[in-house]
C-alpha cells in the first residue's frame, strides 16, 4: 500500500508541477468568465455598422426594411443597378439588394449583392424582413386590419412545474446544464484517458517498466498512475470550482449601481447598457438556482471518476501494448474512443428526451452511462430518472470499472514488458484469459 | 551456502519453451556469469528470479526459503538490459523515489545517496533531468538506482554495456567490491573477455535449455584440448620435429603451438627440444577462452537441434 501512495505522489506531482497544469487550470476559469461576460457586451454594444443599398424597382419597400444591430438600409432610387454593382463599395456599401418589379402575389428575382458570402444572420434577416413586409402588403390589400390579427394572436407560456413541492422547472435550464456535464464528462474521459496512456506508453518505451516492476507489482504501477491522475484531475475541477464562484460573485460587483456610476464617469460605458447587462445576469442567476445542485453535483462526482476509472484502465492497457511506433497506437485506441464518441451522440439526443429507451438504456450501461446519465439527471430525480434506474446506473458503472481494471491489469502486464514485437488486439484479449 | 537455488524452471510462450527444466544453484558472495546468444532464454530467466515472471513450474529458493516475489523484492537488485530512467525527472528525485519504492525511509534513502552520489562525484547533477546527461552518464544513474538499497542479489544485465572504459572500470571495481562485501551478483551478458575477468562462475544456455555450468577455472581445464606453446631460441628444421609426442598445430616466429598426443605428457615435448639441443625460451598450455567455449558448445546444439523448428524468444 505504501508503495502505491508513493507512486500515486510521482504521478501527481510531476503534471501539477508543469507549467501546462498551472496555464490550463487559470485558463479555463477565464474562458468560463468570457462566455458569460462576452454576449452581455455583445448584446449591449453596438458594433460595426453595415449600410446596404435597397434599389427598389416596385416601391414596396421604400423605408420599410427596420434597422437593427448595426444593419442599416439606404434607399437609392433611379439608380443604374449595373453601375452600383460595379461601385457600392466605393460609396460606402457593404452590398447592394436589388428588388425588380415584383407581382406582389407571385413575387421572385430578388437578389442580394456582395462581393464576400453574406453571413448567415444577415441572410435570413433580410429574408424575414422581405416576408413579413409582403405579408403585411397582402393583408392591406385583402382587408385584413394588423391591429385585429394582433388582438387574435396567442403568445401564453404553460408553466412546467415538476416533482411533488412543484418546483418550478426550466427545460431549457435543464438541457443547458444537462448538455455542458455531459460533455465536461466527454472530454475529461478522452483527456485524461490518453493522458494515462501516454504516461504508461513513456514507461514502456523509456523502459523504465521493467525496472518499476522489479519493485512494485504491475497492477500497483498502473492503479498509481490512474489515481494520480484522477487526482490531478479533482484538483482542478476544485479549483475551477472556487475560481467560478469568485468570478460569478464579482461580476455583479462590476455591475453594481456604483460601480456603474464609477464607470460612467470614467466614460467607459454607457448607463443603459449596464441596466441590460443587469438583468442578463440576474436572469442567469435565477434559472441557476433551480436546479437541485445537491444531487447533481455528487451525481457528477461519481461519473467522473467511475467514467474515468472505466475507461482510463482501458487507455493503460492499449498504452502498455505500445511501441515506439505512434501509429499503431491510433490503432489500438479506436476501439475505446469509440463507444466514448457514440456515447457523446446519445447524449445529445438524451438531452432532448431524457426518457426514451435509446436514453435509459444507455445511461445505465456503463459504457455510455457517464455521460448519458448526467445528461438526464438535471430533468429531475426521481421524476425524470427513477431511483432504480439511477441505482442500476451506479452498480453496472462500479461494476464496470472492477471489470474494465482487472482485464486491463492483466493486458497490462504482459504488455509493458513486451519489446519489439507489434502487438495486435486480439492476442491482448488473449492474455486477459491467460493464467498467471 | 548457496543464496539462491534453481529448480526445474520452466517457462512457456505459446509454444515456444523460453525456460526449459534449467536447474543451478549460486554461492553467496560469488559472481555467477549467465551466459548465451541472444534469445537464449537469460532475460526470461532473469525475471522469473526477479519475480517480474512467475514461473510455470519450478521451484526458486533464495537464502534457502521460496522465493516470495512481493516480499523479497527489497533483497533484490535489478538491472535490466534496456536500461529505463523517467527522463523528465530529476536526476535526485529520481533515485529518492526509487529508493523508496525498495522500502527505504526517506531519511534512509537520502542518506545512502549522499554516499553514492559523492562516491561517482555525480553530486552535482541532483537537479539535473535525466534526459539531460549522455548515455554513459545515465548508466551510472542507473547503477546507483539498482545497488542503493543494499540488494543481497544483485542482477546486472550487459552493465557495461555503452560506457567508456574509465567508467566501465569505475563499476567493474564496484562490482568486486559488492562482491566482497557479500553481495551475490548475477552477470548476464555475451562479452565473453568480461566473464573471464570478472566471474568465478558461469552457466550457459541456449535455446532455453542449461548446456553447461561451472567455474569458470574447472570449465577451461574441462574442455582443454592439450595445446601448448613452445618459445624456441633456434627454429628447427623439419626433420628434427618428427616425434610421436605431438603434432603441430601452428608455426610462429621462434615458437610453435603444438598439440600433445593424448598418451604423453609435458615433459615428453620438452625433453624432444631439449635432446636435440634446441634452446627453449618459454612454454606454456594453451587453455581455451570461454569464448572458444561458448562458440564450440552453442555450435553444437545448433546443430543438434537443426532439425527442430528455429525460433526465437520475441
Amino acid at each position: 500500500m505504501e508503495k502505491i501512495w508513493l507512486i500515486i505522489k510521482r504521478e501527481f506531482f510531476t503534471r501539477v508541477r508543469k507549467k501546462s497544469f498551472l496555464i490550463t487550470t487559470l485558463l479555463v476559469p477565464l474562458a468560463f468568465a468570457a462566455m458569460i461576460i462576452v454576449p452581455i457586451l455583445l448584446a449591449t454594444s453596438s458594433s460595426e455598422n453595415k449600410r446596404i443599398a435597397v434599389v427598389d424597382k416596385s416601391s414596396l419597400f421604400i423605408n420599410k426594411f427596420p434597422d437593427s444591430k448595426g444593419v442599416y438600409f439606404k434607399y437609392l432610387q433611379n439608380q443604374n443597378i449595373d453601375s452600383l454593382k460595379q461601385h457600392y463599395e466605393e460609396q460606402g456599401y457593404a452590398g447592394v439588394l436589388y428588388i425588380p418589379d415584383i407581382d406582389i402575389n407571385r413575387p421572385s428575382g430578388i437578389e442580394y449583392y456582395s462581393s464576400g458570402q453574406a453571413s448567415v444572420t444577415l441572410e435570413s434577416g433580410i429574408n424575414k424582413d422581405i416576408n413579413n413586409i409582403i405579408e403585411k402588403k397582402r393583408m392591406e390589400l385583402q382587408g385584413i386590419d394588423q391591429s385585429k390579427l394582433d388582438g387574435i394572436k396567442s403568445d401564453v407560456e404553460a408553466e412546467f412545474k415538476n416533482g411533488k413541492d412543484e418546483k418550478k422547472g426550466s427545460s431549457w435550464v435543464a438541457y443547458g446544464v444537462g448538455y455542458a456535464s455531459g460533455f465536461i464528462i466527454y472530454i475529461v474521459l478522452l483527456l485524461f484517458g490518453t493522458s494515462v496512456m501516454r504516461g504508461v506508453m513513456e514507461e514502456k518505451v523509456s523502459r523504465i517498466a521493467e525496472v518499476m516492476i522489479s519493485s512494485v507489482k504491475p497492477f500497483q504501477l498502473m492503479m498509481g498512475k490512474i489515481i494520480g491522475i484522477a487526482a490531478v484531475g479533482l484538483l482542478q475541477f476544485f479549483i475551477w470550482g472556487i475560481l467560478i464562484t469568485v468570478i460569478y460573485t464579482i461580476i455583479p460587483l462590476f455591475i453594481s449601481p456604483e460601480s456603474m456610476q464609477a464607470a460612467a464617469q470614467g466614460g467607459a460605458m454607457p448607463q443603459g447598457n449596464h441596466a441590460d447587462a443587469m438583468e442578463a445576469f440576474s436572469k442567469i442567476s435565477e434559472v441557476m438556482n433551480s436546479i437541485h445542485w445537491s444531487l447533481l453535483i455528487p451525481c457528477f462526482i461519481f461519473y467522473f471518476l467511475g467514467g474515468y476509472l472505466f475507461y482510463s484502465s482501458l487507455y493503460a492497457a492499449v498504452g502498455s501494448l505500445a511501441n515506439e511506433d505512434a501509429a499503431d497506437v491510433q490503432q489500438l485506441t479506436l476501439p475505446i474512443t469509440m463507444p466514448i464518441i457514440i456515447g457523446i451522440i446519445i447524449m445529445m439526443k438524451a438531452v432532448h428526451d431524457p426518457t426514451s429507451p435509446l436514453a435509459v438504456w444507455a445511461s445505465i450501461i456503463p459504457f455510455t452511462s457517464p455521460m448519458v446519465m448526467m445528461a438526464r439527471l438535471p430533468y429531475g430525480v426521481p421524476g425524470t430518472v427513477p431511483y432504480w434506474q439511477l441505482g442500476l446506473s451506479f452498480v453496472c458503472l462500479i461494476g464496470g470499472f472492477i471489470g474494465t481494471t482487472w482485464a486491463a491489469g492483466r493486458i497490462y502486464r504482459t504488455g509493458i514488458l513486451m519489446y519489439g514485437k507489434k502487438i495486435t488486439l486480439k492476442e491482448a484479449v488473449k492474455w486477459i484469459a491467460k493464467k498467471s | 551456502m548457496n543464496l539462491l537455488e534453481v529448480k526445474h524452471l520452466k517457462k512457456h510462450y505459446d509454444t515456444h519453451k523460453a525456460v526449459d527444466d534449467v536447474s543451478f544453484d549460486i554461492q553467496q558472495g560469488s559472481i555467477f556469469g549467465l551466459l548465451g546468444p541472444n534469445g537464449a532464454g537469460k532475460t526470461t530467466l532473469l525475471r522469473m528470479i526477479t519475480g517480474i515472471f512467475y514461473p510455470d513450474e519450478g521451484q526458486i529458493l533464495l537464502n534457502g526459503k521460496k522465493f516470495d516475489p512481493e516480499n523479497d523484492a527489497q533483497l533484490i537488485g535489478y538491472m535490466p538490459e534496456e536500461r529505463g530512467l523517467y527522463k523528465k525527472m530529476a536526476v535526485g528525485e529520481q533515485t529518492l523515489y526509487l529508493a523508496r519504492l525498495k522500502g527505504l525511509s526517506k531519511q534512509e534513502a537520502m542518506r545512502k545517496i549522499n554516499y553514492w552520489f559523492d562516491k561517482f562525484e555525480i553530486s552535482s547533477w541532483w537537479n539535473k533531468r535525466i534526459d539531460e546527461l549522455s548515455k554513459g552518464m545515465q548508466q551510472k544513474v542507473q547503477f546507483i538506482a539498482t545497488i542503493m538499497h543494499d540488494p543481497k542479489l544483485l542482477i546486472l544485465d550487459e552493465p557495461f554495456s555503452g560506457l567508456d572504459p574509465i567508467n566501465s572500470n569505475l563499476i567493474k571495481q564496484e562490482i568486486f567490491n559488492l562482491s566482497q562485501q557479500g553481495t551475490t551478483i548475477i552477470f548476464s551478458t555475451h562479452r565473453m573477455e568480461q566473464v573471464e575477468e570478472i566471474c568465478d562462475h558461469i552457466m550457459l544456455m541456449n535455446k532455453g535449455l542449461k548446456i553447461l555450468d561451472g567455474s569458470v577455472k574447472q570449465i577451461k581445464q574441462d574442455f582443454k584440448q592439450g595445446l601448448f606453446r613452445i618459445g624456441l631460441g633456434v627454429m628447427p628444421n623439419p626433420a628434427q620435429m618428427a616425434t610421436y609426442h605431438f603434432n603441430i598445430v601452428q608455426t610462429h616466429d621462434h615458437a610453435f603451438t603444438v598439440k600433445m598426443n593424448e598418451d604423453s605428457n609435458t615433459n615428453d615435448i620438452l625433453m624432444h627440444f631439449i635432446r636435440q639441443d634446441i634452446p627453449v625460451t618459454y612454454f606454456e598450455e594453451i587453455l581455451p577462452s570461454i569464448n572458444d567455449v561458448f562458440i564450440t558448445q552453442v555450435q553444437q546444439t545448433e546443430s543438434s537441434t537443426a532439425n527442430a523448428p528455429a525460433q526465437q524468444l520475441a
